[in-house]
């Protein structure tokens, strides 16, 4: 009897050991408290929001990101790798995908193509994919963070409810120009139009951004969607087509740079870039008013259902103010974060071209929203015309009937001298 | 014979896979609205751009007939060069394009730009700057560039099989250096000709990168229209694709003239 109970109670205590062996190898998979992984990458925990990353640990997740390419803190061993922060936090991989434009992004979404669990789309963006059902709604139960955005950002003109995006940097529309080659200051957007530049003015190579441009000039929405004032803004730029040396995107960044041209509109981040490789440039936000530009964090409804908390806890975790500010310190854009603005240096912060009054942003500034599909294609046909000239509508279909008659005909002709021949 | 056909298998249903279906996708989009329906609106919109078309082709022209111009004596000096340095000249032509398409175009961006070496080599002796990019030569030299090589590469192929002792005889008999080569040279590289201007002309048809960079958007061509449909600003599949056919169908039956022409002239042979 002694022996069976004995033999019990070393069985219940090797059950026991074992139960603690158990628990102890969960703790060794179980991962570093957050201060501590937090430390290890140079971070302040005290910065940190008490958000339980830990809760996907051990589960094997992966989420997949898209993002716009140099647009996110990584990629460079002086400055915190945000992705490896996050996968270090969570043990969910990061699967990190870049592309070039908005409507890349959209027609990939659209083809499904691809599957992401997180896109950063921008404004008008957002407000295209919200009509057309593309975006899942947020439950802003697990991002807590939102709490840390700016008011200004939050319900904007593009999701008014503020249900499906959180700001992920912004800016506005400045004009950047070389100070060697122009004479005096510029503070307006007839700079682009003064014939005194002839040939060294870059303009925009997208007519939403190009039509913003002239809409500012001449005081109309930049989301107008009346024909007449499309027509003025198009007459405007064919205007300017005459003294501009090329329309361009992303090469702003090296005809700037080396000084082959003098002036050019673009981004207020890429312009901080710029005038810090080269000293003689300089930017300035037009007095008639510019464009005001927000980059949001949604998520797809094509996303992986087992993916959106997940994802969800990503988009907590990019408005943490540490990354906020670390994104924006790589990218050099603007942070709707306000904890992540007060870690910014005393000069960006009193920066009024990156960091402009609230009343200077609704009186001075406009969100490109998603405009009706008439305005929109008529916008397009009229940059259309302006890029290539007008052609006739019978063109194609009577070019392609002489060229199907030229060939039937070259074709009967060498069958009747080959009969010849033989 | 059964089973030299049982190897082409895994071609065949690679080019079913990656160029019949897209080919249909194509035609398919290019023939239907965005709600599905079949319509040859896409086409008639096409009409908008038949200046850019035009200019395509034009440029596409004159880069081919230059790369031509160019090619012909290269590749015959080559072809008639000895053995190493055959090998060797080859080698040479082909090390830059080793090298990727997109960085050697930004090189020429670099070369031309105002303040590029280019106008500064001009600056230090007090002339320029000249508007040497964004303007179509600069578009035209990148074609050229870019796809000599694939006009050099078929007509020496095609000239180092003709026999030293036929351009001897033509000479032993009489014939001066003009008549050599309108006699003998260009009938007998004719087959080299033909694939070389097919070579040339496809790509720089539908190019758009070249035209982006080197013409800085003020000479835009068709391949930069379809790019935007797809990509751009003016997200329209149904336009673009029914751009890439139209292109597609014109540069067939240009392709099929050509040629029609070329083993012509084999007949009168």
């Amino acid at each position: 009897m002694k022996k069976l109970l004995s033999l019990l109670i070393a069985a219940a205590m090797l059950m026991g050991l074992s139960g603690c062996g158990d628990s102890a190898s969960a703790e060794d998979e179980k991962r570093e408290p957050t201060e501590e992984i937090l430390e290890s990458f140079g971070m302040d925990p005290e910065l940190f929001s008490d958000y339980d990353y830990g809760r996907f640990y051990g589960k094997e997740l992966t989420i997949n990101v898209a993002n716009w390419g140099e647009y996110l803190s990584m990629n460079d061993d002086e400055i915190l790798d945000v992705n490896e922060v996050f996968e270090a936090l969570t043990g969910i991989t990061v699967n990190y995908k870049t592309y070039a434009s908005n409507e890349t992004l959209y027609s990939k979404l659209l083809s499904g193509g691809a599957t992401y669990d997180i896109v950063i789309p921008s404004d008008y963006m957002i407000s295209k994919m919200i009509n057309e059902g593309m975006l899942r709604k947020l439950d802003f139960g697990n991002i807590p963070n939102i709490a840390n955005i700016m008011p200004s950002f939050i319900n904007p003109q593009y999701d008014p409810t503020n249900e499906y995006s959180v700001p992920y940097l912004w800016g506005m529309v400045c004009i950047i120009y070389n100070t060697k080659m122009v004479d005096g200051e510029i503070d307006s957007w007839s700079a682009l139009w003064d014939e005194n530049y002839a040939g060294d003015i870059l303009m925009f190579n997208n007519p939403r951004d190009a039509f913003g441009i002239a809409q500012a000039y001449l005081g109309y929405s930049l989301n107008t969607e009346d024909f007449g004032e499309l027509e003025n803004c198009a007459d405007l730029l064919r205007e300017q087509k005459e003294i501009v040396q090329g329309y361009v995107m992303d090469e702003i960044f090296d005809k700037m740079e080396g000084g082959s041209a003098a002036i050019a509109p673009y981004y207020v981040g890429d312009a901080v870039t710029m005038c810090a490789d080269n000293p003689d440039l300089e930017f300035v936000i037009p007095k008639e008013g510019t464009n005001w530009f927000v980059d949001a964090i949604c998520v797809p409804t094509t996303a992986d259902s087992e993916h959106i908390e997940a994802a969800e806890a990503y988009i907590n975790f990019l408005c943490e103010p540490e990354i906020a500010f670390a994104n924006c310190d790589y990218v050099g854009y603007s942070t709707p974060v306000t904890q992540a603005y007060e870690l910014l240096d005393d000069e960006a912060k009193a920066d009024e071209r990156r960091y402009p009054s609230d009343e200077f942003l609704s009186e001075h500034t406009e969100v490109f929203i998603n405009i009706s599909e008439p305005a929109n294609a008529y916008m397009q046909e009229l940059w259309t015309g302006l890029k290539v000239g007008e052609s006739n509508v019978w063109f194609v279909p009577l070019f392609l009937a002489a060229l199907i008659a030229a060939t039937i005909f070259v074709n009967v002709y060498r069958a009747r001298k080959k009969k010849r021949d033989f | 014979m059964k089973a030299s056909r049982a190897l082409a298998i895994p071609y065949v249903v690679w080019v079913l896979i990656f160029t019949v279906v897209p080919l249909g996708l194509v035609v398919w989009f290019a023939m239907t609205d965005t709600d599905g329906k079949l319509t040859l609106d896409n086409i008639f919109a096409m009409s908008e751009y038949m200046s850019v078309l035009f200019r395509s082709i034009l440029f596409a022209i004159v880069a081919t007939i230059i790369c031509l111009i160019l090619a012909f004596p290269a590749a015959y000096i080559i072809s008639r060069a000895n053995k190493i340095n055959q090998s060797t000249l080859i080698v040479l032509l082909m090390v830059p394009m080793w090298i990727n398409f997109l960085l050697r175009t930004y090189a020429w961006m670099t070369l031309l730009e105002p303040n590029g070496l280019i106008n500064k080599l001009f600056g230090i002796f007090g002339l320029g700057p000249y508007p040497l990019i964004n303007n179509s030569g600069a578009v035209i030299l990148g074609m050229v560039y870019n796809y000599l090589p694939f006009m050099i590469l078929p007509l020496y192929s095609v000239m180092v099989k003709i026999d030293q002792s036929v351009v001897e005889a033509a000479q032993d008999l009489g014939s001066n250096k003009v008549r050599l080569v309108t006699k003998i040279l260009l009938p007998l590289s004719m087959p080299g000709i033909s694939t070389g201007i097919i070579a040339v002309f496809v790509p720089s048809v539908s190019t758009f990168i070249i035209s982006r960079m080197l013409g800085g958007g003020t000479n835009d061509l068709i391949g930069d229209i379809i790019e935007m449909q797809f990509s751009g600003n003016s997200y329209n599949p149904h336009l673009g694709s029914a751009m890439a056919l139209v292109l597609m169908i014109i540069v067939m039956f240009m392709m099929s003239l050509f040629n029609q022409f070329g083993s012509e002239e084999e007949v009168i042979l």
